[in-house]
C-alpha cells in the first residue's frame, strides 16, 4: 500500500497520520513531514500509526531523527501502532523514549 | 547559503555508480553525506574490489575494482555515492599470490567481510540454517550512528565497588521459564533487568557478543542427537558488529539499536557492561578453515605464522591473531574505542590474554606493545580492563599479567584455594588469608591494589557452583568428545552423592556449602563476580565445558527462583551486605596495623581462640577481623565486622574478640542456620547472645557486626 504522511496543527501539537508500509523507499516522505513539524515548534508531536502496516529499520532511523530533532522540551507520542509496528518499537527499544498509546488522549 | 556541499561530488564512474577518491580514515565503511567511503588495509594484496549485493541478494549487484590511483600506500579507499544505505550489502574481493610457505593465501574467488563491518548479515536468525551456497556467508552491512543516547554515559564506578555478573545473552532469557516476549536476546535482558536489580549486582559481563557463527564446527551430538553448536560464541566474525543472533531484530537488521537500548537501559539503572572480548583467534581456523574475512586479506599480516606459513596455535582454536604486529594492535585499539565510545560500554575482560602479550613468532614480550597501547589509551582512559592472564600455549600470567597500573586479572588462584578450603581441605589456611585480603601475596609486591583481583569462584569455564558441590568428576559426554574434553581439577566435592538426589541432608549440604562460597566471595577484598544462575542453584548436571550446548544445560531455569527461593534470598542479602559495608570495599591492600588511631589494626587473624588463628597444616578454621574506623582508609566509619569460617566436618565453637566499646556483636550471617535466620539485612540483625564465643556449625560460616 502507497505510503502516506499527513501532517496537521491543533493547538500546540503537530500531528502526523502515517499510511501504508514506511520503508527505505518511503522514509524521505516522512522526515519531510517531520521537518516541516519541526519548523512550527510544535508543543508535543503526535504520530498516528493505526494505518501504518510496516516500518523497516529506515522508519526507525526517522524516528531516531524526529527524537533528536524536536529536542528534549518536545514529548512524542506514538498512537495507535499495532502488530509488527509495536514490534519493532519495542524490540529496538524506541518505546521506552517516546509515549506508547493506543488512542490519543489529549 | 548552499544547501549541498558543492566540493563533494562525483569525479568516476564504473557501471552507472558514481565515485571519488576515497578517505584512508576511518577504515571501515563510513556513510558520509551522498555516499559511503570505503578504505581497506592490505599490504600484500595486488588488487581490490569492491563488491555490492543487495541485501539477501545470492549475486552481486555490481563489482568496482579500485582503480590504483585509489590507493594510499597500502590502503585502498573510495566514496561510493547514491547508495541505498538500508539495502546494501558489502564485501571485497583481494588478488595477490596464494604461496602458503611465505604467508600468503590470496584467493580472488572469495568475497570477504571487511574486518572492520558495524554490522554483518547472513546469521541473521540465531539457529535458521545457512545456505552453505551462497558465496557470501558473512556480509557486511552499514551502520547509522544516530542513537539517542540522550544522557548517558559509561558509569564509571569505582572497581572496588563493583559486583560482577558474567553471563551469556542467550542463556539468561532462551528458557522457556523465563517469561519474556523475545527469549534469548538483548531485548529480553532489558525486560529482566528488574531481576539483575533486586539481586544487587551493579555490573554484568557479557560471554562474546561480537559477531559470531554459531553454526561454526556445528555437528549432532552423538549422546542426544541434538545440534551442537558454537554456542557460547568465543570464535569471533566480526569485531566491530553485534551478534545479529542474539537481537530480536537481528531479522531486520537493528541489533545495533537493539543493543545500545540495553546498555542504556542498564546505565540507567545503575549496572555498568563488560564485555568479553576475543582478540586471541577469529573463526578461521587453521589452514583447514573456512576463508572468511583476514586470511584473505592480508594473512601474514593478521595471524601469526610458523616459519614455514603453518598457524600458530596458542589459542587452542586453530590460529592465533598477530596482536603485536601494528596493523592488528591498531585494530584492536580501533575496536575497543568504537565500542567505549559508540556503545558506551564500561570495560572490557580479555579472553586468554596472555595471547596478547606475545611477540609475531609467539615468544612473550617483557612490555607488550598491545597492553601498554591500551593501558594507557586516553578513549579508553576511564574503562576497565580485565585479563583472561593465560592462554593455551602455556603461558600463564595470574599476578604477573604486565598491568601498567591498569589491568586486573581474573584470580585463578582465588579460584583454586577458596574451591579446595570450602570443601574442607586442610592446610590452606595461609592461602585463603590472602584470597581474603585481595591476594596482596600476588599484588602488593608490585604496586597493584587488590582491584586488579577479580575474585571469582566459579565462571562459565568449569562446574556451576552448584556442580561444584554436586559432582566429583566432569560429565561431558553429551559435548561428543567422549569426555575428554574440559577440566579435569575442579576442586569440587559432591558431598556423598555424584549428581542429582533426593536426600534432603545432601540438598541441604550442598545449599550451605553455596551460601559459604558467595559468603566468602562477598566478605573479600578485590573485586567478586559471581555467575549467572549460581544464586539459584544452576546446574548444568556436571558438564564443565557447555560451549556447544544450546539447551538446557545453558539454559538459566528460571524455575529455581521458586525452587531454591531461599539461596536467592541469601545471594541477594549477602550481596546487599557487601554494598552497605564500606570496609568491605577499598582499593588499597590491608595494612595489617592501625592506621587511624582506633586501637585495632585494619585487619587481625583469629581462630577458634580470639587473636590466635591456627595456621597450621591440619587447620580447618580461620576468622578475621575488620577495624570499621578504618573503612576507605579511614574516611567513612563502618561496624565492625568478624566473620568465621569453619569447613571441618563437626562445629567448633570460636572465642570472640571483644566488639569495639559501646557495641555489641550481632548475628548478620550464619549459614549453618535454616532460611530465613541465614542471613538479615542490615539493622535487623539479632544480638549475640554470649558476646565472647560463638559455635560455628560443622562446614558453616559466621559473620557477626559490631555495632
Amino acid at each position: 500500500m502507497a505510503f502516506s504522511a499527513t501532517l496537521e496543527e491543533t493547538g500546540g501539537d503537530a500531528r502526523i497520520f502515517l499510511k501504508g508500509e514506511l520503508d527505505a523507499g518511503s522514509a524521505p516522505q516522512f522526515k519531510d513531514a517531520i521537518e516541516q513539524a519541526a519548523a512550527k515548534n510544535p508543543k508535543r508531536l503526535v504520530l498516528f500509526m493505526n494505518e501504518l502496516d510496516f516500518m523497516a529499520s529506515a522508519g526507525l532511523r526517522i524516528l531516531i531523527f524526529a527524537k533528536q530533532k524536536m529536542g528534549q522540551g518536545v514529548d512524542i507520542y506514538v498512537i495507535g501502532s499495532k502488530g509488527p509496528v509495536l514490534n519493532t518499537l519495542e524490540m529496538s527499544g524506541f518505546h521506552r523514549s517516546v509515549y506508547v498509546q493506543d488512542t490519543f488522549t489529549e | 547559503m548552499l544547501d549541498t556541499r558543492i566540493d563533494f561530488y562525483p569525479t568516476h564512474e564504473h557501471e552507472g555508480f558514481k565515485l571519488r577518491h576515497g578517505k584512508p580514515f576511518p577504515f571501515g565503511a563510513t556513510l558520509i553525506p551522498g555516499g559511503v567511503n570505503f578504505s581497506i588495509f592490505s599490504k600484500h594484496a595486488t588488487s581490490c574490489t569492491l563488491v555490492l549485493f543487495e541485501k539477501h541478494a545470492g549475486e552481486p549487484l555490481v563489482e568496482i575494482p579500485f582503480p590504483d590511483y585509489f590507493r594510499i600506500g597500502n590502503v585502498w579507499c573510495m566514496v561510493v555515492f547514491d547508495l541505498d544505505y538500508e539495502n546494501i550489502e558489502y564485501g571485497y574481493r583481494m588478488d595477490g599470490p596464494f604461496d602458503p610457505a611465505a604467508g600468503h593465501r590470496f584467493d580472488k574467488s572469495k568475497i570477504l567481510l571487511d574486518p572492520y563491518a558495524k554490522a554483518v548479515g547472513g546469521r541473521d536468525v540465531w539457529g535458521e540454517k545457512p545456505d552453505w551456497d551462497d558465496m557470501f556467508q558473512h556480509r557486511g552491512r552499514f551502520v547509522f550512528e544516530d542513537f539517542d543516547w540522550e544522557d548517558d554515559c559509561p558509569l564509571e564506578t569505582p572497581m572496588e565497588d563493583l559486583v560482577i555478573y558474567e553471563m551469556h545473552v542467550r542463556s539468561f532469557t532462551r528458557h522457556p521459564s523465563s517469561g519474556v516476549k523475545h527469549p534469548g536476546t538483548f531485548a529480553a535482558i532489558t525486560e529482566k533487568i528488574p531481576y539483575l536489580k533486586e539481586l544487587g549486582i551493579n555490573c554484568v559481563e557479557l560471554m562474546p557478543v561480537y559477531e559470531f557463527d554459531e553454526f561454526e564446527n556445528s555437528k549432532q551430538s552423538p549422546v542426544t542427537g541434538e545440534m551442537l553448536y558454537n554456542y557460547w560464541g568465543y570464535s569471533t566474525v566480526g569485531f566491530f558488529a553485534p551478534n545479529a543472533g542474539f537481537a530480536a531484530t537481528g531479522r531486520f537488521g537493528m541489533q545495533v539499536d537493539e543493543l545500545k537500548t540495553l546498555i542504556k537501559e542498564l546505565h540507567k539503572n545503575g549496572i555498568e557492561v563488560i564485555l568479553d572480548v576475543v582478540f586471541n583467534h577469529t573463526a578461521e581456523g587453521n589452514e583447514m578453515g573456512p576463508t572468511i574475512s583476514f586470511r584473505g586479506i592480508d594473512n601474514q599480516t593478521y595471524y601469526m605464522l610458523s616459519p614455514d606459513g603453518y598457524y600458530m596455535n596458542f589459542s587452542g582454536c586453530g590460529n592465533t591473531l598477530n596482536c603485536n604486529n601494528p596493523i592488528m594492535r591498531n585494530m584492536v585499539l580501533d575496536c575497543l574505542r568504537y565500542w567505549a565510545s559508540e556503545y558506551h560500554i564500561d570495560g572490557f575482560r580479555f579472553d586468554l590474554a596472555s595471547i596478547l602479550g606475545r611477540d609475531p613468532w609467539g615468544a612473550p614480550l617483557p612490555n607488550p606493545p598491545l597492553l601498554e597501547t591500551l593501558a594507557f589509551d586516553p578513549v579508553l582512559g576511564k574503562c576497565k580492563l580485565i585479563a583472561e592472564a593465560w592462554d593455551a600455549g602455556g603461558l600463564y600470567q595470574v599476578g604477573s599479567f604486565p598491568a601498567y597500573g591498569r589491568w586486573a586479572e581474573w584470580n585463578g588462584k582465588y579460584r583454586d584455594d577458596m574451591r579446595k578450603f570450602l570443601k574442607g581441605e586442610m592446610g590452606i589456611v595461609g592461602a585463603i588469608a590472602q584470597r581474603l585480603q585481595g591476594s596482596p601475596d600476588m599484588y602488593g609486591y608490585n604496586g597493584r591494589g587488590p582491584s586488579a583481583s577479580i575474585n571469582f569462584i566459579t565462571c562459565h569455564d568449569g562446574f556451576t557452583l552448584y556442580d561444584s558441590f554436586s559432582y566429583n568428576d566432569k560429565h561431558n559426554e553429551a559435548n561428543g568428545e567422549d569426555n575428554r574434553d574440559g577440566a579435569n581439577d575442579n576442586e569440587s566435592w559432591n558431598c556423598g552423592w555424584e549428581g542429582e538426589t533426593d536426600n534432603p541432608e545432601i540438598i541441604a549440604l550442598r545449599k550451605q556449602l553455596i551460601k559459604n562460597a558467595l559468603t566468602a566471595l562477598m566478605v573479600s577484598r578485590g573485586v567478586p563476580m559471581i555467575l549467572m544462575g549460581d544464586e539459584l542453584g544452576r546446574t548444568k548436571n556436571g558438564n564443565n565445558n557447555t560451549y556447544c550446548q544450546d539447551n538446557d544445560l545453558n539454559w538459566l531455569d528460571w524455575s529455581l527462583l521458586e525452587k531454591n527461593s531461599d539461596l536467592f534470598l541469601f545471594a541477594k542479602s549477602i550481596i546487599a551486605f557487601r554494598n552497605a559495608h564500606p570496609v568491605l570495599r577499598y582499593h588499597e591492600h590491608f595494612h595489617n596495623a592501625d592506621i587511624v588511631g582506633s586501637g585495632c589494626a585494619d585487619i587481625t587473624w583469629h581462630g577458634t581462640r580470639a587473636w590466635n588463628a591456627d595456621w597450621s597444616g591440619t587447620s580447618r578454621a580461620l576468622a578475621f577481623m575488620l577495624c570499621g574506623k578504618h573503612a576507605k582508609g579511614g574516611s567513612v566509619e563502618d561496624d565492625q565486622i568478624y566473620v568465621a569460617m569453619n569447613t571441618y566436618w563437626d562445629a567448633l565453637d570460636f572465642e570472640v574478640p571483644s566488639p569495639p566499646q559501646g557495641t555489641k556483636w550481632h548475628v548478620a550471617v550464619n549459614t549453618g542456620m535454616p532460611s530465613p535466620d541465614d542471613i538479615f539485612a542490615p539493622g535487623m540483625e539479632p544480638a549475640l547472645s554470649n558476646q565472647s564465643n560463638i559455635t560455628v556449625g560443622a562446614r558453616s560460616v559466621v559473620v557477626l557486626v559490631g555495632r
